[in-house]
């Protein structure tokens, strides 16, 4: 039996975005010994690039805004799968989470009274989004940053978790290793909050980072826990399309908000051509109406390009599978033509969208103040993950939580730009204070060293089959393929079987991973260990995609084009079978209180 | 642009290391971590390597690119000298770990020493605040630093003077410059960036601002001004005359 180091804590979170910070300065503060896990540096976790801004209804710019008009902004935008219970806590919290980070040290972009000020954003009736230029999500995370680390709260930088542990259906902890040095911790913890992200490292295109390798997925889930809404995965409409190397980086849906526009190789704007019947009389059908919209008039409808992203991505690919598109693979996003309307048009945009116009100018050579981008749908969130109870975020298996992008409910079928960074705040407190309850209410479990060596050996293996194993990096490589290729944007069942069987030959492949080298900071290493994680959930995402057999939100089904009434009464969720096989099955959605039900038809 | 280049990366860990050779395609568009990801992935498995977002805002992937501190993920190949190799080596202000990763935690040790905000009374009822937005255009360009670091590993105090008990260097002078020029903090931190936070050490050399990805004028913008506040309050020749100087 391997002896490891013992860090012992009340709460443990794992993940240091927006939803593990926010959960640890919680737990924390109602005076639970906290450390919180990251697998990257402090302040580097993908929060870092969230741009547009936190959803909040503030009022600030539009006093007819308030939490039921964003609770049903946010219901109609998940296609009414969301956990209408969440959506309603969310729509009513973000705006004391907003205002708490400005006590916190954040600095918002102001409105001329003064207060902080909200833009447009896609999906959302009035101007909602409190922001910094195009920054928030810095903004977000260093605040929670600089304030947490006078709380005492411990940080274990770069370390990635291996296995929860577990006391029968009681989480008591994880193990996990440094990846700096390599050598193995193990973490007792009386509850562990999951705040690990999403899953878009599984996929080519894509706006995530090396870290979105659906740990917190794949933890929960072999720990027991059910995952619900795996088949919702959302195509952002905007990432950069060229040059390769930067293919996929997301740009801000901030640009259409401030008043960008779509445009195909003919030079329409075809986003008139196609809007939905559920926003018809929400949707501008002029220009000049669409203009005025994001100039803050507040008599004009909203412009099509901002419109629920999972439609702007389809339209998108439509555009440019019809040989519309732009010379790299995509379509024209004009910001630059404003200038027709403002005189100051190239200081104007520079100071809504500065860090825009250095992405562009810096890597692709572009000015956005003078020509127009080229962009194309990239895979960007997943709405599905670990099914948690609305109030506390507790999983299936006690003492487990889970917030932010790992959890699944609030967004249903689609999420809403700038529900995500306010979710984490919400979510992300809820479950910290939660996590903080039960670690008083329930004393520490029991640790089995058992699972901790089987965690340790199975992650030593990659050494032992060496350079005579896989490449895993090939092995990762390949599964973005298949997964961008046959379970992307838009699906069919017979690819997504191709999907599946491939999937199975890889986790064979990513089984006989090999490394070289020693284990201080050994990428191929860690690699080689994401690969199951990845692969297990990839094959989820692929389950669920088959099993829905309509089009809804994020999911769009070529061999079943429409939405259908029967499945709006469902999600799917699995869950490991006794055969430790993956088990899919239908339940039905959270229903609607008769006073939810209300402000849903009041503001229809 | 030539179909291969070379490039000259630093491999080893804090016992010695050398620069080793890596030729790699390359294509339009590229940045220096493309090409050390693809080595990564074809190449060398195991080189250490820092990066997040690949868009030049999380300030993960520092390195000194023939010689000049940069972000990998910023640092097109089409604004280098291809015909030599383009060496790659890892910030030299701090602790090597491995590769093209130095132990950083020194900045987070040091951030702590810095009294954090504390907001004033709040303007409303609902206890937020009422600010102008040209009250806080300063503070925000300070808070547009993604602690990529490249400022203090340029800075000659830290990096060859090695004072870095004593000088909390160019990155936290901005963060402290972001509090104290913020409206709605009511801490005063004048008399610690004196005596504590070393800013006499900084002689103006603007090295930081030139390294600075983000573009802050930090010398300009903040150092600068911070010292006129220290100066104003411990140093006013006039309030010394008459004995009132602190």
């Amino acid at each position: 039996m391997a002896e490891f180091p013992v860090h012992e804590y009340d709460v443990l979170v794992i993940g240091a975005g927006g939803a593990g910070l926010r959960a640890a300065i919680e737990a924390s503060a109602a005076g639970c010994k906290t450390a919180v896990i990251t697998k990257s540096l402090l302040g580097k976790a993908h929060t870092v690039m969230a741009e547009g801004g936190m959803a909040a209804s503030m009022g600030n710019v539009d006093d007819r805004d308030n939490w039921k008009v964003h609770f049903a902004d946010t219901m109609r935008g998940g296609q009414y799968l969301n956990n209408c219970r969440m959506a309603e806590l969310h729509a009513k919290e973000a705006p004391a989470r907003v205002y708490e980070l400005e006590a916190w040290g954040a600095i918002f972009d102001r409105t001329k009274d003064g207060r902080i000020l909200q833009r447009n954003f896609g999906g959302h009736r009035y101007p909602r989004l409190a922001h910094v230029g195009d920054r928030t999500g810095l903004e977000m995370i260093r605040t929670l940053q600089d304030h947490g680390i006078h709380q005492g709260i411990d940080v274990y930088a770069e370390h990635t978790v291996l296995t929860l542990l577990m006391d029968g259906n009681r989480c008591t902890g994880a193990f996990g290793y440094d990846r700096e040095r390599g050598r193995f911790k193990v973490f007792p913890a009386k509850a562990v909050v999951l705040a690990t992200g999403g899953v878009g490292r599984a996929f080519k295109v894509t706006s995530n980072s090396w870290e979105y390798t659906a740990d917190g997925q794949a933890l929960a889930y072999n720990a027991g826990a059910a995952l619900l809404d795996m088949e919702f995965v959302q195509f952002h409409p905007t990432g950069m399309v060229w040059p390769p190397s930067v293919k996929g980086i997301l740009v801000t849906e901030g640009v259409r908000g401030e008043g960008g526009v779509l445009r195909n190789k003919e030079g329409k704007r075809f986003m008139f051509d196609d809007i939905p019947e559920n926003y018809r009389s929400s949707t501008a059908d002029n220009e000049e109406e669409g203009w005025r919209y994001t100039q803050g008039d507040k008599s004009a409808r909203r412009p099509p390009e901002l419109l629920t992203r999972d439609h702007v991505a389809r339209c998108i690919n439509r555009e440019v599978k019809a040989g519309r598109g732009s010379p790299h693979g995509g379509v024209f996003l004009d910001i630059a033509w404003i200038k027709e309307k403002l005189p100051n048009s190239v200081e104007h945009i520079k100071k809504k969208l500065p860090s825009m116009y250095h992405q562009f100018k810096q890597l692709a050579d572009l000015d956005i103040t003078k020509e127009p981008m080229e962009v194309g749908p990239t895979t960007h969130y997943i709405m599905g993950g670990i099914q948690v109870d609305g109030d506390s975020q507790m999983t299936s298996v006690a003492g487990l939580f889970a917030a932010g992008e790992c959890a699944a409910g609030l967004h249903g079928a689609n999420r809403l730009g700038g529900n995500s960074l306010s979710d984490l705040l919400v979510f992300g407190k809820r479950a910290g204070e939660y996590a903080a309850k039960f670690s008083k209410e329930n004393g520490a479990g029991k640790l089995d060293q058992g699972q901790v060596d089987a965690a340790a050996k199975a992650a030593l293996a990659p050494f032992e089959r060496g350079a005579a194993g896989e490449n895993p990096f090939a092995v990762q490589n390949e599964l973005q393929d298949v997964m961008q290729g046959l379970v992307g944007i838009v699906r069919i069942e017979s690819e997504m079987q191709q999907a599946l069987a491939k999937i199975d030959a890889l986790r064979a492949r990513a089984a006989r991973a090999g490394i070289t080298g020693n284990i201080e900071y050994n990428t191929g290493w860690h690699t080689a260990l994401d690969l199951d994680n990845m692969l297990e959930i990839s094959e989820m995402i692929a389950m669920a995609a088959i099993e829905r057999k309509e089009s809804r939100g994020g999911h769009f089904r070529d061999d079943y084009p429409d939405k259908h009434a029967e499945w709006g009464e469902c999600n799917l969720r699995i869950r490991k079978g006794a055969d430790g096989q993956p088990k899919l099955e239908r339940v039905p959605v959270v229903p609607l209180t008769e006073e939810l039900k209300q402000v849903i038809e009041e503001n229809k | 642009m030539a179909d291969q280049a070379t490039f000259r990366i630093w491999r080893g860990d804090n016992g010695g290391g050398k620069f080793v050779d890596y030729k790699t395609e390359i294509s339009s568009g590229m940045v220096v971590l493309d090409a050390v990801h693809s080595i990564q992935q074809t190449q060398a498995n195991d080189i250490a390597v820092r990066w997040n977002c690949k868009a030049g805002k999380c300030g993960s992937c520092s390195a000194e690119i023939n010689g000049k501190p940069r972000l990998m993920c910023m640092t097109r190949l089409n604004t280098l000298d291809l015909t030599q190799p383009v060496t790659v080596e890892p910030m030299k202000a701090f602790p090597h770990v491995k590769d093209l990763v130095t132990d950083v935690s020194w900045n987070y040790r040091v951030k702590m020493k810095i009294a954090p905000f504390k907001p004033r009374k709040p303007d409303a009822a609902d206890g937020s605040w009422r600010v102008q937005q040209a009250d806080v255009d300063r503070p925000q360009e300070f808070r547009k630093c993604i602690e990529c670091f490249l400022c203090q590993d340029v800075c000659h105090v830290l990096r060859d003077h090695g004072l870095h008990e004593e000088f909390i260097g160019p990155r936290f002078l901005i963060y402290t410059a972001q509090l104290e020029m913020n409206p709605i903090d009511s801490g005063d931190r004048r008399k610690a960036l004196k005596d504590e936070l070393g800013i006499g050490y900084c002689n103006i050399t603007k090295c930081c601002t030139k390294v600075c990805p983000e573009e802050i004028k930090i010398t300009d913008n903040a150092i600068i001004p911070l010292k006129e506040r220290v100066v104003d309050v411990f140093f006013d020749p006039i309030a010394r005359l008459f004995g009132s100087g602190k």
